[in-house]
């Protein structure tokens, strides 16, 4: 089984970033040129940023009349200059939640790991460029970093909510993006593992209790705050602060809580939000 | 879960809501129309577990049927799928059921094609979109439509698989994973092979003369 730390280790032997790594392991892999994943890792970002765009408009609502509208409301919020979070932290929150609910409506998105968490990766990177000087390509390199730590979650644990909880899917989701954001503010192979793994460890135990079997309560507004997790993460790492348990061991967890998660709280609507009488009363309206 | 690439975490494209349930589930319908050969005009879908409970809100049913269609994840007709099949005249059916020790987000076809072909397909959505093919017609199979695949039904007896590996080098196709498998000795047999190159009408033709073959599939990649 492979590890992130092989990654690191590499990187850091090459003197390459994580993304680097990636891109060539990819390239033997997939038999590709740098040129060709780069490109359809390019298609990938115009996707991201088409949701985000459809979103932030707001004028879809879900077939449930459940979500919709909220991530107009506080990116108005923030533009009003009311933020009480900053800049980063509110514009990855306003742009997470665009993404997601346009995945509720049915929209166009792309999964990363999942449809369920796809409004996390492109909430904190987004939110980083509109804050700082990056390039295109440092863009799509941070996603080639992303979508490395998601194989070894894949690989090693689950992003499947129905196996792993939503700690497989938002936890997964909010763990590649702060590896990617710490490599994209300029952080090391080394703190790309820190910020995952302080990410990840902020969401052992997450359950999956969709409402009414749907993807929005809460799944949407999980999509905000995985993001805001991901960039405390970030954060901590890039100021030089270290994860007491390395991500790998961290990843292993997650899969061995998933496992010993009942049913009930993967991913069957049958267990915690799902079930209280306010969740009850949803589904009985939607079905 | 076994070796996966970048994409396959970072993608596909898909119209919402659910990577498991929606695009995963269009995956499988594609699958199940390919190894048809045909589209379906007939078919019973089993759902189990957590397709089968969760499956309204994330359009599981409009997904399997909008695969069965031959849609793609991306295609943003998928909510209007099983109108689109209605209007076509073809005949779906949903049940729940228990398919035993599979993955929570699996599925069986039952599926009848125009010229009465049949074929059970049990298949699972696996996570972020990527799904497994788990069995073709009671047999076991591993397949995840990463490859081009040749799936092939014959008797088992010795020959077979060594006459289909001679025409495939021959035409200069590589095999990445086989796999053989019986219901018994002496009986039906079938071969996966999942190929580097893909597999065109010529070869597929030539595979279908060879002795004791009943029936050759090539099936592309997802």
């Amino acid at each position: 089984m492979r590890a992130y730390e092989d990654w690191v280790i590499e990187a850091e032997t090459k003197g390459l970033k994580i993304s680097g790594v990636i891109l060539q392991d990819q390239i033997e892999e997939l038999e590709q040129s740098e040129e060709a994943l780069m490109q359809r890792m390019s298609t990938n970002l115009k996707v991201m940023r088409e949701s985000v765009a459809a979103g932030l408009i707001g004028e879809r609502r879900s077939l449930s009349g459940l979500v919709g509208g909220d991530a107009v409301k506080v990116e108005s919020y923030r533009k009003n200059g009311a933020s009480l979070v900053g800049e980063v932290m509110s514009g990855a929150i306003s742009k997470a939640l665009a993404v997601a609910e346009i995945n509720a409506c049915m929209g166009k998105i792309v999964a990363a790991p999942t449809a369920g968490s796809c409004g996390v990766l492109p909430a904190v990177l987004l939110a980083v460029e509109e804050s700082r000087q990056v390039s295109e390509k440092e863009l799509l390199l941070a996603l080639f970093t992303a979508a490395g730590l998601g194989m070894i979650l894949a690989e090693r644990a689950s992003v499947s909510g129905a196996e792993g909880g939503c700690q497989a899917e938002i936890g997964s989701a909010a763990a590649m993006a702060a590896a990617a954001a710490v490599e994209l503010a300029g952080g090391s192979p080394r703190q790309t593992a820190d910020a995952a793994a302080i990410a990840m460890k902020s969401m052992l135990g997450l359950v999956c209790d969709p409402v009414g079997g749907l993807v929005e309560v809460p799944c949407v507004k999980r999509n905000a705050t995985g993001a805001t997790i991901a960039l405390a993460a970030a954060e901590m790492a890039l100021a030089g602060v270290k994860s007491a348990i390395p991500i790998d061991e961290v990843i292993d967890t997650m899969g061995e809580i998933g496992k010993q998660m009942p049913c009930s709280l993967k991913e069957t609507a049958q267990g915690g939000l799902a079930v209280t009488p306010t969740g009850r009363r949803i589904r009985a309206d939607f079905l | 879960m076994s070796k996966s690439n970048v994409f396959d975490l970072l993608g596909p494209i898909m119209v919402g809501p659910s990577s498991s349930h929606t695009a995963g589930a269009v995956r499988l319908g594609v699958m199940a129309r390919k190894i048809l050969g045909e589209e379906p005009v007939e078919g019973t879908i089993i759902l189990h577990g957590s397709f089968a409970k969760t499956g309204k809100g994330h359009g599981t049913n409009l997904a399997l049927v909008a695969g069965l269609l031959g849609m793609n994840p991306d295609d943003e007709r998928i909510p209007d799928s099983l109108k689109i099949a209605q209007e076509r005249g073809l005949n779906f059916s949903f049940k729940t059921g228990d398919l035993g020790d599979v993955h929570p987000n699996s599925v069986k076809f039952d599926l009848i094609s125009k010229t009465k072909g049949q074929v059970q397909v049990t298949g699972s959505s696996v996570g972020g979109g990527t799904i497994v093919i788990q069995e073709i017609n009671g047999f076991q199979v591993e397949i995840k439509g990463d490859y081009p695949t040749l799936v092939i039904l014959h008797q088992d007896i010795p020959g077979v698989v060594a006459q289909v590996t001679l025409l495939l080098t021959t035409a200069q196709i590589n095999i990445a994973r086989m796999l053989v498998s019986r219901e018994k000795r002496g009986a039906q047999a079938l071969m996966v092979l999942e190929t580097d190159q893909q597999i065109d009408e010529a070869v597929l033709g030539l595979l279908r003369k060879l002795p004791k073959i009943n029936q050759a599939l090539a099936i592309e990649p997802l």
